[in-house]
């Protein structure tokens, strides 16, 4: 399969993501420049972490208007898995590929640290070899990961299902000292109501090596690479649409 | 022309900011600053003489680029 990672000026997650899929799980990887046009047959897209174009205004604000956005906008209509971690979610976010908007941490802090994610959902291409209530410990790294939805978009994200991953203690409970950044509702991750797109705090291509002090990263990228290669198998649209691009 | 905006969080928005500024100006005993929010400020120099050319080029650039709708609101004043 091919990755697609996408890099802005500021993003410094890149080359992880592109480690993660070249080196630890043998696939083709690809950067793509902001500016670039077209996604060179990418079966799936990454928008790492960073600080896109310095985040100077709002985290992710400028990146929507980064040319590159308007083939990842099509690619994720016609239902390519795009993933946005970190800098990449509050990207996706600014760009209403996602719903929902970041703000400063509770308590203003950066935080730098493993939490343990509770699996919400397991019917996205990123969490497919996931169990539900599977608790993964990956970690953080943010100063705006703080969540929110306005009221009413909270419960449609919620009777939707698209809370993917909820900060909870090591054993899964819900528990607001757990909670590192004051997300509403613990929301750690959440997707799009087509599902294919995932944007997530924590960095999942940190914690691929047992050598990087974990591997509960590792079932995000085998979750995408065998919804892939069911979507190939079953000659499905994702796939086909993905190389057409 | 100018066009001043002043982008706040939306007051159903817990602000970390305020609340950490209106902690710290308790400790320092400004009791009866009850809260604080807190946002962003920008000037624009337009080049217009029409007060609503430039009205309308503020709360254009603001919609799309100064504020985040889903929890940010603007007030706009043109001089």
């Amino acid at each position: 399969m091919r990755f697609g990672v996408i890099v802005f000026p500021g993003s410094n997650c890149d080359e992880d993501a592109y480690h993660a899929a070249r080196d630890v799980f043998g696939q083709e990887a690809e950067y793509l420049w902001h500016k670039d046009t077209e996604l060179k047959g990418a079966d799936v897209l990454i928008l790492p972490g960073g600080f896109a174009h310095g985040d100077y205004l709002r985290t992710g604000a400028m990146a929507r208007f980064s040319p590159i956005m308007g083939p990842v906008r099509a690619f994720a209509e016609r239902g390519g898995p795009v993933l946005g971690i970190c800098n990449g979610f509050q990207i996706l976010l600014e760009s209403g590929l996602l719903p929902g908007a970041m703000l400063r941490n509770r308590g203003l802090k950066y935080r730098c640290e493993h939490v343990h994610l509770r699996v919400e959902q397991t019917d996205t291409p990123f969490t497919g070899k996931a169990r539900a209530g599977q608790v993964l410990r990956i970690p953080i790294g943010h100063g705006e990961g703080n969540y929110f939805a306005p009221a009413e978009m909270l419960k449609q994200i919620e009777a939707n299902r698209q809370v993917v991953l909820r900060y909870t203690d090591p054993n899964g409970v819900l528990n607001d000292d757990w909670n590192p950044n004051g997300s509403v509702n613990a929301i750690a991750a959440v997707c799009n109501e087509r599902r294919n797109v995932v944007g997530m705090m924590p960095h999942p291509e940190r914690a691929c090596e047992v050598l990087l002090g974990g591997v509960d990263g590792r079932v995000i990228f085998e979750s995408v690479l065998a919804s892939l290669r069911s979507a190939e198998s079953l000659a499905l649209q994702p796939q086909s649409a993905g190389r057409a691009s | 022309m100018r066009a001043r905006v002043f982008v706040t969080l939306k007051p159903s928005v817990f602000d970390p900011q305020g609340r950490t500024i209106a902690e710290a100006l308790h400790s320092l005993g400004y009791q009866n600053v009850e809260d604080v929010r807190q946002g962003k400020y920008f000037e624009l120099d337009l080049a217009t003489t029409e007060t609503a050319t430039a009205r309308a080029l503020a709360a254009e650039v603001a919609d799309k680029v100064l504020a985040n709708p889903v929890i940010e609101s603007y007030r706009i004043e043109v001089e």
